[in-house]
């Protein structure tokens, strides 16, 4: 994949110009709406940040992209003013780049290993990833892939996020017939049901999924895989020849703290399902959301941002929102460009703080957390240091609205009802890591649903193995 | 699309639907429900599935008025269609022999009620069905009821019908003619299911309820559903809707119901000015 032929200039001296700033909106103005809050590179924007890249023969930029993007290729594009060319280099490997140049965790992938890192701020490559997809799609400019002739072989996805898209994609490119099964009454997974508009707006995710249907495939909604229909009965009764799981991990985590079940908290999939997917948010919609005046979201994750900024903008402008996490600021998980909007818009930080229960009035609404005070102590397994309670350090926090965003795990409607599917103790699917193929001949699976929550591009490179083993295992039928 | 292909009206403000919807008509068990979206700017409703026909592909709802939601779901007519039906949800009743079971039924909770009595007769249970509603005018479902019991009590509040007074009432009148019972079944307002629970408590007779808690997705992902049944929290949609009565926490699920009350007034109070400024 990386290793094709190149055509490159000459190695440059390093010209000294300085990353780029992305414009954003101003964070008093951005936190009152849901519009994007990130406005994009202009054209000119990306042609100066372009220059910055080296172009370097051994590109660690590749290796460090979980769908190895040809970075210098598609940049050596921008930098010669061709925007589509671009786009076109990235989607040889990445189909979704105007999503990825918006969520992916740069600073821990492709950024991270960029040797314009050594010396100054690394290039901004999902920047630069971003405008190029975005000007594509504004110039009309996005043409259909060629789809290979027809193969008579049908495959059954099951989940459309970034898994299941990705796997579509490339099996339909293939010539085979496929159709997708999700059981909510939208596609995209979490990039419609979680990621707020605000953040990556639905309309991009929406014109990334036309490609697939333009593709011909056939979509299924409202289908819930092991009880509206089981897998045993897609692959004997329905015809599919072989099956694709990605079902990513939907089911939120609790603390299970005493008082916990008061009303007022919720988990973040709940809150952010009813403003995402309910479109809450909007009048004409009836879904019913309610912020008070004292929010507190429980978790540092990308997630917990998302749901302490979406409850600013539901709240309106005297509501306050805390984050209350149990370690420090730099061992929050969340992107740092998150954390970043996220405390310009006013969100709080609550750290080294743990909450131990929740207290309710008489008619079971909640008033206020009891939290305790937490210290650093040893590293734990996974390197990060064990957050100790301070004894004698209990105090009570007024709150009204909780949010609990802990991380979420597989759900087990398909591995209940398909027994020959082997699970970890976890949930989630075991498969070959080479091929996504599961102990079930003919299923293969990939995504959260085998690494439990992750990212959208660590779902789409797992979708990719997995289309290539599929067609390989469809040919030898 | 999911289209209507017949419509009844069976009380004031109590509709039966028959829905073309072939794949949940053909998994669907007794005790699941589907959870429906009439069109795009709607709520996600949970609604029982009250029978199927596999052959016809349709399966049959009966819905209340309840708030903003379920009146506009009964503003549908015959032709037209709901958005979307997504189903079966929620874990079966277990359709065992337990012997003689009484199924307590109230209000719209009775078409919750009705296939379960259904699958439990035809299990070979001696099955007594108390059916109770606020007056005469609201009662559903007598005659389905009758047919598929072995002996059906009526109960209304006002005494307009039947027998004067509470479903859990007439329940002690049979435990103290010393009836024999396995199994007591109740599905209605969360305050009868209550009551119900109370009764058989101290008998320590297995009881059942089948919880109307508050669903988003009903797909196990938001824990908006979330009930607590003895020690434990569980999934309404997922490791329900039914549950030990005796364990449930019912003040906790009354409490829930009133959560979104303002805001589901707004949503009602906008609907009827909209009408009115219509007829103008
Ligand atoms: C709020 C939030 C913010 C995030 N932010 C970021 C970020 O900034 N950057 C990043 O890289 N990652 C982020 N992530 C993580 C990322 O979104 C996920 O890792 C990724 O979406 C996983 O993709 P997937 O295809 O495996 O599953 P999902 O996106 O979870 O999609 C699974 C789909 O399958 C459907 N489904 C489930 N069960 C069934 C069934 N039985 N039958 C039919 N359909 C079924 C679901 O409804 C869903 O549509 C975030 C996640 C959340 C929740
Ligand atoms: C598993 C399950 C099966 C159900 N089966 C049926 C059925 O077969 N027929 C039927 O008519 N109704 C059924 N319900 C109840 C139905 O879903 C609610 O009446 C409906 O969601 C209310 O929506 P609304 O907008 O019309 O009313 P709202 O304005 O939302 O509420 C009006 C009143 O109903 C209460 N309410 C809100 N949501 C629910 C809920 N999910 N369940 C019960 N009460 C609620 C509110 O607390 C309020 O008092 C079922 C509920 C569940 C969970
Ligand atoms: S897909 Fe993500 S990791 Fe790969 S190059 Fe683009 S932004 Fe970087
Ligand atoms: S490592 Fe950085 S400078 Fe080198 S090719 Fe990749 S993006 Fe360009
Ligand atoms: S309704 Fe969302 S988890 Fe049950």
């Amino acid at each position: 994949m990386a290793e094709e032929k190149r055509t490159r200039p000459p190695r440059k001296k390093p010209e000294r110009i300085p990353r780029q700033e992305m414009p954003v909106r101003l964070p008093e103005v951005r936190n009152k709406d849901f519009n994007e809050v990130a406005l994009g590179f202009t054209p000119e924007l990306a042609l100066i940040e372009a220059k910055r890249c080296l172009q370097c023969p051994k590109h660690p930029c590749v290796d460090g992209c979980p769908v190895s993007v040809d970075i210098p290729g598609f940049i050596h594009l921008v930098s010669e003013g061709d925007f589509i060319g671009a786009a076109q280099k990235i989607k040889e490997t990445n189909l979704l780049p105007s999503v990825c140049g918006r969520v992916c965790p740069q600073e821990e992938q492709c950024e991270q290993v960029c040797v314009v890192a050594k010396i100054d701020k690394p290039v901004a490559i999902g920047r630069l990833e971003r405008f190029v997809a975005d000007y594509e799609r504004e110039q009309g400019a996005v043409e259909l892939p060629k789809v290979a002739p027809s193969t008579g072989k049908k495959v059954a996805v099951v989940g459309s996020g970034p898994a299941g898209i990705t796997v579509s994609y490339e099996l339909l490119q293939a010539g085979h017939k496929v159709t997708i099964f999700e059981a909510l009454h939208e596609l995209g997974g979490v990039l419609v049901y979680g990621i707020p508009e605000f953040r990556l707006p639905k309309a991009i995710v929406a014109a990334e999924i036309e490609t697939i249907k333009k593709l011909g495939a056939e979509i299924k909604l409202n289908m819930l895989i092991g009880k509206t229909r089981t897998i045993d009965a897609l692959l004997d009764e329905d015809g599919f020849d072989a099956v694709f799981i990605g079902t990513g991990a939907g089911l939120p985590m609790f603390l299970n703290l005493p008082g916990e079940n008061l009303n007022g908290i919720s988990s973040a999939n709940e809150f952010l399902t009813r403003v995402n997917l309910m479109k809450a948010y909007r009048e004409e919609y009836t879904t019913p959301i309610k912020v008070g005046k004292k929010v507190a979201v429980i978790g540092a994750g990308n997630v917990a941002m998302d749901a302490a900024r979406a409850a600013k903008r539901v709240g309106g402008d005297d509501v306050e929102v805390s984050i209350i996490y149990r370690r420090a600021r730099d061992q929050m998980p969340a992107r740092a460009e998150e954390l970043h909007h996220a405390e310009e818009e006013g969100i709080i930080f609550n750290l080294l703080t743990n909450p131990i229960r929740f207290i309710g009035s008489e008619n079971n609404a909640v008033t206020a957390t009891e939290c305790i005070k937490m210290e650093l102590g040893e590293p734990d397994d996974s390197g990060r240091r064990r957050p100790i309670p301070i004894e004698g350090s209990e105090h009570t926090v007024e709150t009204d609205t909780v949010i609990v965003a802990l991380g979420t795990t597989p759900r087990k409607f398909i591995s209940e009802t398909t027994p020959d599917l082997k699970t970890s103790k976890w949930g989630t699917f075991l498969v070959d890591e080479e091929t996504g193929k599961t102990s079930k001949k003919g299923v293969f699976a990939g995504g959260d649903i085998v690494t439990g929550s992750a990212t959208v591009i660590k779902a789409m490179g797992a979708g990719r193995v997995a289309a290539i083993a599929i067609n390989e295992y469809l040919a030898g039928l | 699309m999911y289209k209507i292909v017949k419509k009844q009206d069976l009380a004031p403000n109590i509709t039966r639907f028959s829905v073309e919807a072939p794949e949940v008509a053909r998994s669907r068990k007794p005790g699941q429900f589907v959870v429906i979206r009439a069109e795009e700017t709607s709520e996600r409703v949970p609604l029982t599935i009250v029978d199927s026909d596999p052959e016809k592909g349709t399966i049959d709802l009966i819905i209340q008025k309840a708030g903003f939601s379920t009146t506009r779901l009964v503003s549908f007519e015959v032709g037209d269609g709901f958005l979307d039906v997504l189903g079966p949800l929620g874990r079966p009743t277990d359709m065992e022999k337990y012997g003689t079971v009484v199924c307590v039924g109230g209000g719209v909770g009775t078409a919750v009620l009705y296939p379960i009595v259904k699958g439990l007769k035809e299990a070979g249970n001696e099955v007594i069905t108390i059916n109770g509603a606020r007056n005469k005018e609201l009662l559903i479902l007598e005659e389905e009821l009758g047919a598929v019991s072995d002996e059906l009590i009526i109960t209304t509040d006002d005494g307009s019908y039947g027998v004067k007074g509470f479903g859990s009432t007439v329940l002690q009148g049979l435990i103290d003619d010393k009836k024999n019972i396995d199994l007591v079944v109740a599905i209605g307002p969360t305050m009868m299911m209550k009551a119900v629970a109370e009764v058989t408590r101290p008998y320590k007779i297995h009881t059942i309820a089948s919880l109307n808690a508050i669903m988003i997705d009903g797909t196990g992902m938001c824990g908006g559903c979330r009930v607590t049944v003895g020690d434990e929290v569980k999934f309404a949609c997922v490791d329900g809707p039914e549950f030990d009565a005796h364990l449930v926490d019912f003040d906790e699920q009354i409490a829930k119901h009133h959560y979104y009350d303002k805001e589901q007034k707004c949503q009602m109070d906008l609907m009827i000015d909209k009408a009115e400024e219509e007829r103008a």
